[in-house]
């Protein structure tokens, strides 16, 4: 008889992604999906979707799902948790909805410490809407609100949100991967589902930043925008723990 | 022997799964089209597949079981 | 047995009564009384209590405490509710039922913490964006802020719709006994609820995207007919316009007492005059405007505000009397004899003199600051 090595997690419905070719929003569901199962809690795990590219999320988790306004998903998360304090809730998020018009959401629940997980999908763009500059665009890179390419003298530097998400004091994890090759991923799930198993152990708020691509937005194939991270992304995000005052999960 | 089985009509041909393959065994089938519009993946030398399943962790779209027989 | 308490204190206490398990807040005048009891009484309650980081923040806490199916509310003031309308918005689009109270002031912009009425528009056009309503209930007394908060409840679960409470913050602000009668609570099932139960039943998902056009307006289409059944039942008026009065003046909270008043004081006169005080704002007691006695030739709409429901009342009325309007801003309250000034004019009858201070009001801006907000 055959041994199944790999197949599709039932973390996932069967509904098939709406994302770009290669995106890594899909390899990142999977992550998500796979840890729901494998700790067994995908049945009393409630999805909440943001507004962009992973809007349609709550159509992709094989769990109760909902989908929140732009930014707002660390909110309804808190008010799913407070009142279903024994249910796994995680948002999914990505960079213009966590970084920019989200953040004051996304800070006060980790100041009070919210018991829930956020995944934080950073591409460095607006994906959804046509490739808008982002906070967390790169410096030079061109997106269609950068044409001439993102000047520091106009907008800053790329914003740093593990490094300023660890510095709140209520915080309890904060690790920044990648998904742009087979050892990243597998470094990207062990540290999604850590972020659940501290859920579970009710140690509070953890926030997993995962350095995605976005193949159309950045006007590259699938295989160069993955190498791009590693070249680009990479040495401007470091990867790594940033805080963790969890102890062993 | 080991397996890859390919869901193609989920394939959307991003081909990350052909750059990662250590064994250099998959590519696009040109002769075929599926519902979404694309070439979908294939394996063109099923013998030499380990089974490591790196193409199917990789793939954004779970398009790619695989089985070790 | 009759407690004194103040309107907020009322709203706060009923909502804990009615099963309230989930209260979300944010400081704003003059509505704060209502976080302040709420963050003493929610947890010995059993509920929950969070001041959140903005309006913004609470009212998407609502939204996730009513995804999961708990009995929900959140309470803020003019400006601040204007920063809950994405919210609101989104609420109506995914069908969660919860409990919103406006406590107002005057604005626009910070305006001022005095009481006004000019939300009216902003409650009962559905605030934010796309097609929607709300329903609105405007209580005039502090019992009635007690008695309307369980109804808001039911008619939330009921029809799957967040229920929005107007009042100004002279009634929150009021002290007055309140009949505190724990009423009964509608139970309603919400097998729909995002709650993590997908154990025990096919998974749920809560959302108010569609891409698709036709699908989109199905959803439209069926909200609406919820709304056309809420506009059949439970439409909400208090009418004491009776045969025999000339003018029917129409006016809704707290400042309809003051419209009672000068009813009393144009009748020593021979001036008969009825109250129509629509309850729900939406959906508007239009109907009432067409079964008016005979003896009705004119209405008056008094408003704190420069004329808002004045427009239901036109439209109401369609044309078969003539509509006039009193009103008061800044938070500025309509003393009686204004009221019964406005109907001698109507009626062309000489006006009584208002001894007021109100003509010596030519505050700068400096001398408005002092005050304080």
């Amino acid at each position: 008889m055959a041994n199944i090595v790999y197949e599709k997690s039932r973390g996932l419905t069967d509904t098939p992604f709406t994302y770009c070719p290669g995106c890594s929003h899909g390899t990142i569901h999977k992550l998500i999906a796979e840890s729901l199962v494998e700790l067994d809690v995908l049945d009393k795990s409630i999805a909440i979707a943001p507004v962009g590219c992973s809007v349609l999320a709550y159509e992709f988790f094989n769990c109760d799902a909902i989908q929140a306004a732009h930014g707002r998903a660390p909110a309804v998360a808190t008010g799913i948790k407070r009142v279903e304090p024994d249910k796994i809730v995680f948002t999914y998020q990505g960079d213009g909805d966590l970084a920019s018009i989200g953040t004051a959401e996304i800070i006060h629940a980790a100041h009070r410490g919210e018991n829930f997980t956020v995944i934080f999908v950073n591409n460095g763009i607006y994906g959804m809407t046509g490739g808008q500059m982002a906070p967390t665009t790169l410096i030079n890179q061109k997106t269609s609100t950068s044409p001439y390419g993102r000047q520091e003298s106009t907008t800053g530097k790329p914003l740093l949100v593990s490094e300023m998400m660890a510095q709140i004091p209520s915080a309890t994890y904060i690790e920044r991967v990648s998904v742009h090759d087979i050892r990243h991923i597998t470094q990207a799930k062990k540290a999604i589902k850590k972020a659940f198993e501290y859920q579970i152990a009710n140690k509070g708020f953890s926030m997993v930043e995962v350095i995605a691509d976005c193949p159309v937005g950045w006007n590259m194939t699938p295989v160069d925008a993955r190498k791009t991270i590693a070249d680009a992304m990479i040495p401007y995000y470091p990867l790594g723990v940033y805080k963790d005052a969890g102890g062993e999960a | 022997m080991n397996k890859v089985i390919f869901n193609e009509a989920f394939c959307k041909g991003c081909q990350l799964c052909i750059d990662v393959c250590p064994k250099k065994i998959l590519a696009l089938d040109t002769e075929k089209v599926n519902a979404k519009g694309y070439n979908p993946i294939s394996c063109t030398d099923m013998s030499a597949c380990t089974a490591c399943s790196i193409c199917a962790r990789v793939c954004p779209d779970s398009v790619i079981s695989v089985e070790r027989g | 047995m009759k407690v004194l308490m103040k309107g907020n204190i009322a709203l706060s206490e009923a909502a804990i009564q009615a099963g309230c398990t989930a209260f979300f807040g944010y400081p704003i005048t003059p509505q704060n009384e209502i976080p302040e009891y709420m963050s003493a009484k929610m947890e010995p309650a059993g509920g929950v209590f969070i001041q959140a980081e903005s309006e913004v923040g609470a009212i998407n806490m609502v939204y996730g405490a009513a995804a999961a199916g708990a009995r929900t509310m959140t309470t803020s003031s003019s400006p601040g509710m204007a920063l809950k309308q994405e919210g609101i918005s989104y609420l109506c689009g995914a069908n969660l039922p919860c409990v919103i109270v406006n406590v107002a002031r005057c604005g626009p912009g910070l305006g001022g913490i005095l009481p006004g009425q000019s939300d009216y528009f902003q409650a009962t056009r559905g605030g934010g964006n796309g097609d929607y309503y709300t329903p609105v209930y405007a209580p005039s007394t502090v019992q009635e802020c007690w008695d309307l908060v369980f109804h808001s409840f039911d008619i939330a679960d009921k029809y799957r719709t967040p229920v929005m409470i107007l009042l100004d913050g002279m009634l929150g602000q009021m002290m007055e006994p309140v009949e505190t009668k724990v009423h009964p609570r509608l139970n309603v099932d919400k097998p729909w609820a995002t709650n993590g139960n997908a154990a025990s039943r096919p998974r749920n998902a809560i959302t108010s995207l569609s891409l698709f056009g036709e699908v989109l307006e199905a959803m439209n289409l069926e909200r609406f007919k919820v709304y056309e059944e809420i506009a059949k039942k439970e439409v909400m008026v208090e009418n004491t316009v009776k045969d025999g009065d000339t003018v029917a003046i129409v006016a809704y909270g707290a400042p309809s007492r003051i419209v009672v008043n000068a009813i009393d004081e144009l009748k020593e006169e021979g001036i008969n005059a009825g109250l129509i005080r629509p309850i729900t704002l939406w959906p508007y007691p239009g109907d009432i405007f067409l079964n008016l006695p005979s003896s009705v030739n004119h209405i008056l709409v008094a408003e704190l505000s420069m004329g808002q429901m004045v427009e239901d009342v036109r439209l109401a009325v369609n044309g078969k009397y003539p509509v006039h309007f009193y009103g008061r801003t800044g938070g500025v309250v309509f003393e009686p004899i204004e009221i019964a000034n406005k109907v001698r004019e109507i009626l062309g009858k000489p006006t009584k003199e208002i001894e007021s201070k109100i003509e010596s009001k030519t505050a700068t801006q400096d001398e408005n600051l002092r005050g304080g907000i």
